[in-house]
């Protein structure tokens, strides 16, 4: 997951952001078969949280947690272990970002 | 004997088992029964396959109630085939039964389980108290004992490592050459924070609260013995050595901390300092200098001089000046400012410390150092006002003694 300060982020310029590093990120992982998929989110700010009152659904506006820093993304990838999984996310491109990684529940 | 034999066998099971979790708890089921048994029965012949048989049996048990948890499940979901789990008697299961305990490639596993008690992705407590009673085969309340914590409190701890190794997939192998360096100056770091917590937070010679320095310095020589090509082990079991040789000094009749200025150096131990020197010297030519080995030089500069006053302190500089430029931390900066103020002066070395302020105004020996940099500038008001602040900053019972005590001396 790929978490960020949405206020930097949407300050920052596009050549800042470095779209075609991170472009050129995925499509060489994915053209190994390592990055399964993986999106950039809109910020936090244009969430629309559902919650349960009981039965009753309820919506509200904004994420269900306000911090600073927020989920902007994330990708799915395939690998071994969490070594490998370390070594990956230590050649994100994106340095003001952190990256946190979490395996993902086998069902 | 049982901590030998315990590290020894959850090495090799976890291996066997591929389950960290499983392997740890049943060695530690077969430590406590060891620790209830023998001093009632007797060491028996052979303690590690006594050990080994009794995991066995342990493992059997869980496996009995695995597989009739299984069928419930199998019960409730009939159309889905039973869930592949990780626990299920594997091929290796041929092994962990039948392996004779001489068997097991020690090496490697210990290895193995050092390095992934020791993993990054864990932090520095959970690794500590993971490595006490996975590698080191403390009990729970032993642990807790040793920390001066709650045994539910030790317990939570362990159980999260363990579900993190697990669940997060931290490889049970040893770091390839690529990144050995880095992973092997985690496992340092966690055995010297093992020592510090038995040596400096001990509140003296007290018999009911395990020296975990013990084991840090059994952790550091088995370390070099499975990794003899690694001089920064060697450098830290050299500087273990080092300090433990003047433990006699340490504490005087009643009890009182004794700082290293005002030991008895009769009484440090010369057979130990001589051997943890030629350990250093082993190391050093290797010419593949690093923290450990330069703390532990640093350490020997003090344990060959005849007095304070008569340290080598151009030699002590020049080592610290060389472990600033390997770790530029301000801790590093403050123990150097008291060999500047014994090098260059007391002036020098003030001024020096006054810049730490800001890194290091929560930490008790800053302002301890401060207090007597001041005094021996001719300082006393403000040097009194430094240890209130040093003694309000510490809860170790023996520094607390000793500042307490300087404080009531009418200044």
């Amino acid at each position: 997951m790929l978490v960020r300060s949405d206020e930097e982020w949407e300050a920052m310029s596009d050549e800042e952001r470095d779209y075609p590093a991170i472009m050129r990120w995925f499509g060489e992982l994915a053209q190994r078969g390592v990055v399964r998929g993986g999106e950039e989110l809109q910020p936090a700010r244009t969430a629309t949280t559902v919650s349960w009152d009981g039965e009753r659904p309820m919506l509200t506006d904004g994420p269900f947690m306000e911090a600073k820093e927020m989920i902007g993304g994330f990708c799915t990838v395939e690998v071994p272990d969490l070594d490998a999984a370390i070594d990956l996310a230590k050649t994100w491109p994106a340095r003001s970002h952190k990256v946190e990684i979490r395996p993902i529940v086998q069902h | 004997m049982v901590r030998d034999e315990a590290g020894r066998l959850t090495a090799a099971l976890v291996r066997l088992l591929g389950d960290f979790a499983l392997a740890e708890d049943l060695v530690q089921d077969a430590v406590v029964a060891a620790l209830r048994r023998w001093p009632e029965s007797g060491v028996p012949d052979d303690p590690a396959g006594w050990l080994l048989t009794t995991a066995r049996r342990r493992a059997i048990d869980h496996w009995r109630r695995q597989r009739r948890y299984e069928e419930k499940l199998a019960l409730l979901v009939r159309d889905t085939p039973p869930p592949d789990h990780p626990m299920k008697p594997a091929p290796l299961l041929r092994d962990f039964m039948g392996t004779p305990v001489e068997q097991f490639d020690e090496v490697d596993d210990r290895l193995r389980l050092i390095f992934t008690c020791c993993h990054p992705a864990l932090g520095r407590e959970a690794q500590l108290a993971l490595t006490l009673r996975a590698v080191i085969g403390l009990t729970t309340p032993e642990i807790a004992h040793a920390f001066l914590a709650t045994e539910t409190a030790i317990a939570q701890r362990i159980v999260r490592a363990k579900r993190k190794i697990v669940e997060a997939g931290i490889p049970y192998r040893v770091p390839g050459p690529d990144r050995l360096d880095e992973r092997l100056n985690e496992v340092l770091a966690v055995i010297y924070l093992m020592f510090n917590e038995g040596y400096l937070a001990t509140s003296g010679p007290t018999a009911d609260r395990r020296d975990l320095a013990d084991d840090a310095e059994w952790l550091a020589r088995l370390l070099v013995r499975l990794l003899p090509d690694q001089p920064e082990a060697a450098g830290l079991l050299s500087l273990v050595r080092m300090h433990r040789a003047r433990r006699a000094a340490r504490f005087d009749g009643s009890g009182r901390l004794v700082l290293l200025p005002d030991q008895d150096r009769s009484l440090w131990d010369q057979q130990s300092i001589a051997s943890a020197r030629e350990l250093l010297l082993d190391a050093m030519r290797r010419g593949r200098p690093g923290p450990y080995q330069l703390q532990a030089a640093i350490a020997a500069c003090h344990a060959e001089a005849p007095s304070w006053q008569a340290t080598d302190w151009k030699q002590v500089l020049l080592l610290y000046d060389a472990l600033l430029r390997a770790t530029p931390t301000a801790v590093v900066r403050l123990n150097r400012a008291i060999a500047l103020s014994h090098g260059v002066g007391p002036a020098e070395a003030l001024a020096e410390v006054e810049q730490l302020e800001s890194a290091l105004h929560g930490y008790h020996l800053f302002h301890a150092t401060r207090a007597e940099l001041l005094r021996r500038v001719g300082r006393p008001v403000e040097a009194r006002e430094a240890d209130r602040q040093a003694l309000a900053l510490t809860r170790n019972p023996a520094e607390r003694r000793l500042l307490e005590e300087r404080l009531a001396v009418p200044g």
